[in-house]
């Protein structure tokens, strides 16, 4: 059900013949927290280098101090992408996307490719302005309580 | 004028214009902005794009007794003998089944059933009623699917996935400028998508949403992924044009992007 969230895991970057980029989240069981604040993780000195490999993969997180590693920045059709991750202990911390094609202005209007940006757990739907609902099918018996629903009645006229 | 709404960020959004019916066993919701949201050109093509898509319920339908889906699941009819829009249909159906391995299916449960093609193509289709009208942006939302396309200089629409574990929350937001997104999971129906390669329920997703040009190939996709589980996410990764948001199972959270669709 609802648990606290933080993006973390995994951030993969295969470089096909075009790019093919993965990036991982996952729900942690470290505590409530706040957005995954995405540019504020200050890199830290023992920065390194590090090139993607191809698909599946956990990033490699061995040793037990605290370090940020920066991947390459990958060059996508839409810009350069890069993704930087903490690992502390052994285990990653956080996965931070450093550098994003801009998904808004005049690249977008060609790019109907837009990255799907995840939002904190703790934000509703009513906090975070949307004009619809992409899910899981619903019936119309199910759509009388639902998200889209709710849109809906809003700008419909009473 | 309807009043700004669901603008907690105090961005200046613009409510846009909304109408709802209820086609093909959900409701379809179209949402408008720009130069036609209220007039009679804009009631015109709203009314135009309900009237496409009862006409494919009635042939697609396999709850009704009369539709070409049923009279084809009795061998009353030939797939072959069954008009242009069914031999669309079935060519799309096969493309996916052939490219998904299997998963996708036209016949899950052992029974002819075109709807894992159906909703997206309909609603595709009927959107060209909307993209008639001049300066203005349109979403149209069928069952948690749906193409949208923002007016010319217009705000892109911003599409909230839902969080299949929490209906009602959603898990991430998505500008659409001139695209499509759909997605398929188990949260409303249960298990109503079926691996056809075994016939069992796909386990390890919770649900996929995927991004495209098309409805049509953006639906077929988020269901194919879905029937492959843990199989779709790489499925996915080899997916030219193709952007997706899936759902695990355990509740992380992946973005999938297929790799850049070839030029021209």
């Amino acid at each position: 059900m609802v648990s606290p969230v933080r993006r973390i895991v995994v951030a993969v970057m295969a470089t096909l013949s075009a790019v093919t980029l993965l990036f991982g989240y996952r729900t942690s069981t470290s505590g409530p927290d706040t957005t995954a604040a995405a540019a504020s993780t200050a890199r830290s000195p023992g920065t390194t280098s590090t090139t993607g490999g191809t698909t599946g993969g956990t990033a490699a997180a061995s040793g037990t101090g605290a370090t940020t590693v920066t991947g390459d920045a990958a060059q996508t059709r839409y810009g350069p992408v890069q993704v930087q991750v903490s690992v502390s202990g052994g285990r990653i911390t956080a996965v931070d996307v450093v550098q994003y094609p801009d998904t808004s202005g005049k690249d977008q209007r060609i790019n109907s490719q837009a990255i799907p940006q995840l939002v904190d757990e703790t934000i509703s739907a009513q906090s975070s302005r949307i004009d619809m609902v992409s899910g899981a099918t619903y019936t119309s018996e199910g759509y009388v309580t639902s998200l889209q629903s709710a849109l809906d009645r809003a700008g419909l006229p009473s | 004028m309807s009043a700004p709404v669901l603008d907690g960020a105090g961005a200046a959004a613009t409510a846009p214009a909304r109408f709802v019916a209820h086609v093909m066993g959900t409701a379809v919701s179209l949402a408008l902005r720009g130069r036609h949201t209220g007039d009679g050109a804009a009631r015109d093509a709203w009314a135009a794009v309900v009237a496409d898509l009862r006409r494919a319920d009635a042939l697609f339908s396999p709850w009704r007794a009369n539709s070409l889906v049923s009279r084809i699941g009795r061998g009353e009819l030939a797939p072959a003998d069954a008009g242009p829009e069914m031999a669309e249909v079935l060519a799309i159906g096969a493309a996916a089944a052939r490219g998904s391995g299997g998963a996708f299916t036209l016949h899950p449960r052992g029974r002819f059933d075109p709807c894992g093609v159906v909703k997206g193509w309909a609603v595709e289709r009927a959107c060209t009623h909307l993209r008639a009208l001049d300066d203005t942006g349109w979403c149209l939302a069928a069952g948690g699917d749906l193409q949208a396309r923002a007016a010319d200089d217009g705000e892109p629409w911003r599409i909230g996935i839902e969080d299949p574990a929490a209906t009602g929350r959603i898990v991430a937001t998505v500008p659409v400028v001139d695209g499509a997104v759909a997605t398929s999971g188990s949260a409303h129906r249960g298990a109503h998508v079926v691996d056809g390669r075994t016939g069992a329920t796909p386990s390890g997703i919770a649900q996929v949403s995927v991004l495209d040009a098309s409805l049509t190939r953006a639906d077929v996709d988020a269901t194919a992924a879905f029937a492959l589980g843990e199989d779709g996410v790489e499925w996915l990764a080899h997916r030219a044009g193709r952007t997706a948001l899936v759902v695990r199972s355990d509740g992380a959270a992946l973005t999938v992007r297929g790799p850049d669709p070839a030029d021209g």
